[in-house]
């Protein structure tokens, strides 16, 4: 399963990322060379086994349902690029 | 401690107890050494002014006669991804330069609420993603103990501030390894507890499944006893458990009672002869002194490597992209659409090895890969997993090295990604499946590097770990 440049592209799409020719270019031999590695597991047979997902040791820990202070407002906006007024400011989504 | 260096918390705290020194005296002196070892870049913010009033509030706490904290006057610092109220949080990213937190870890809250004394917040591979502190986006930690090794990573600066004395303890982080493998290169001790042990409200987000918080001190009964302040159930992470928290700071171990594994796996041509030598040297002694030595199997050892990175990195994308430049974090300049926005934010703010992991992240989550790597990955897991729990049907504690190599120099493995990689290799095992481990320094090697040694606990074995530790650590004192 070789990663192409194409592949290193479109994956770049979904994760949100951009890169010149040249760092396409290594991304592209290292996650070959990753991938090749990781391989191996290949090797086994996990046919019966059951995917592992959760570590915990619980399961459904519920609270009550009762409404407690959370995050202020102002303090939501503390770290914000850019705000007006309660929200945060992006740009125009529709053009 | 004329100088105010201590060997251990006990000395400290004996010391503050008799009056003889002030806590305000005690804290001066770690500001002092900080100021003076700048150049290691261990810190990336010294908290002066609030470390120094605090400790005033401690000294007269201390002189009115009021019940002191477990950690009374104890100099922390923390990695810093870990959220302190009104502080910055890099997590060593460009993303995050300017990031203030709106809350305190639960962590901190709890060493607070035991008088211990913050210092500052400590350098690290940037997102805790790197084994030699050369991923930070701050510029790179150096080894106290030889400063043209690395300190190890990714809580690299945690490590090197308590190897220089420029901290007594610190926290780290542990995803594959990030709080034993730098504990090892840094002669001091780290400790990953189980996982669940210790909240991890107010830690930043790398792999969720393996996260923990660590600590980073000079013995283990201070590890111990940071580890008792900081675990047990907290309802802002329902991943913590509710088992009950013990004295761990007191388990002790009679070595004749003690079974230790010995897993052939980890001790292959892989391993630095002269680390495999300085292992069996303590393996005789702890012998020597009535404990049982079992070899045994741990049969998928080799494939521990490909599937934490693949599960690590998948969890990884999805936790880092929450960095969008929309809320909070770097947003980039000419942007045109949010689109745009996001590509351009954190294409601009993310280092390489963040941006690596979390494009093999979202490849092994991409239609068509993901049965053939995520669920297969999580299926070794559970064999890996299964590997510990057996082997624990038949012993204590599995010991094993830390790290494969001792600390290397800069550069050394920057090159190529799967180099840095085979750093991990004998700490990765223990997140896959879960349970607790701390390295333990035996001693330097003929190049004068430090060399540490790894121990395993079952889950939430911690006393057991920490009673075993204090055998390993006593090997060094006496020789039998």
């Amino acid at each position: 399963m070789a990663v192409s440049k194409a592949d290193v592209d479109y994956i770049a799409t979904l994760a949100r990322l951009s890169f010149n020719d040249a760092e396409k270019e290594a991304m592209t031999h290292d996650l070959n060379e990753i991938l090749n590695y990781v391989e191996k597991l290949n090797e086994l047979n996990t046919e019966n086994i059951e995917p592992l997902a959760n570590m915990g040791d619980r399961t459904n820990v519920l609270r009550e349902d009762k409404p407690v202070p959370s995050i202020s407002n102002q303090d939501a906006l503390k770290n914000a690029p850019d705000f007006q007024d309660r929200f945060f400011k992006v740009p125009k989504v529709i053009g | 401690m004329s100088n105010f260096v201590f060997s251990s918390y006990r000395d400290l705290r004996d010391a503050l107890l008799s009056k003889s020194i002030s806590v305000e005296s005690v804290v001066s002196a770690y500001l002092s050494r900080i100021e003076a070892k700048a150049h290691l870049n261990a810190y990336l913010a010294v908290f002066k002014e609030s470390a120094l009033a605090h400790a005033k509030v401690l000294d007269e706490k201390l002189a009115s006669g009021k019940p002191i904290g477990k950690l009374f006057g104890m100099p922390i610092a923390v990695k810093d991804n870990i959220a302190m109220k009104g502080e910055k949080l890099t997590c060593a990213s460009k993303i995050l330069e300017n990031f203030t937190s709106i809350y305190s870890a639960t962590v901190i809250e709890r060493l607070l609420s035991e008088d211990a004394v913050i210092l500052g917040k400590t350098n690290l591979d940037e997102f805790a993603m790197g084994s030699s502190n050369e991923n930070s986006a701050f510029g790179a930690v150096k080894n106290p103990i030889n400063e043209s090794c690395v300190p190890g990573g990714s809580s690299g600066g945690s490590a090197a501030a308590v190897g220089g004395d420029l901290a007594l303890v610190a926290l780290g982080s542990d995803t594959g390894g990030s709080v034993r493998q730098p504990a090892s290169f840094c002669n001091v001790v780290g400790l990953k507890p189980t996982y669940g042990r210790i909240s991890r409200y107010g830690l930043v987000a790398f792999g969720s499944s393996f996260d923990q918080i660590g600590v980073l001190a000079k013995t283990a009964e201070d590890a111990a006893l940071v580890l008792e302040v900081m675990a047990g159930e907290d309802p802002m992470d329902s991943t913590s458990s509710n088992k009950p928290v013990e004295d761990y700071a007191r388990a002790s171990l009679d070595p004749k009672q003690l079974r230790i594994g010995v897993p052939k796996e980890f001790f292959t041509d892989a391993l630095d002869p002269e680390i495999n030598a300085m292992i069996q040297t303590v393996l005789e002694k702890l012998k020597a002194q009535g404990a049982t030595l079992a070899e045994l199997s741990l049969p998928h050892s080799e494939y521990a490597l490909a599937t934490y990175y693949i599960l690590a990195t998948a969890e990884a994308s999805s936790n880092l992209a929450r960095y969008d430049g929309a809320r909070y974090g770097y947003r980039a300049k000419e942007i045109t659409d949010p689109t745009d926005m996001y590509v351009k934010s954190r294409s601009e703010g993310f280092g390489k090895e963040v941006k690596r992991r979390i494009m093999l992240g979202t490849y092994v989550l991409s239609a068509g890969y993901y049965d053939a790597y995520y669920r297969k990955a999580q299926k070794v897991r559970r064999l890996i997993r299964n590997d510990y729990l057996n082997a624990f049907e038949q012993v204590d504690v599995i010991l094993s090295p830390t790290s494969p190599v001792p600390p290397f120099k800069f550069g050394e493995k920057m090159h190529d990604p799967l180099t840095m990689y085979l750093a991990d290799i004998y700490t990765v095992p223990m997140n896959l499946a879960g349970v607790p481990a701390i390295s333990v320094p035996i001693g330097l090697n003929a190049q004068g590097l430090p060399i540490g040694l790894q121990l395993i606990g079952n889950l939430f074995s911690e006393s057991t770990l920490i009673g075993a530790s204090k055998l390993v650590e006593a090997t060094r004192e006496h020789s039998f």
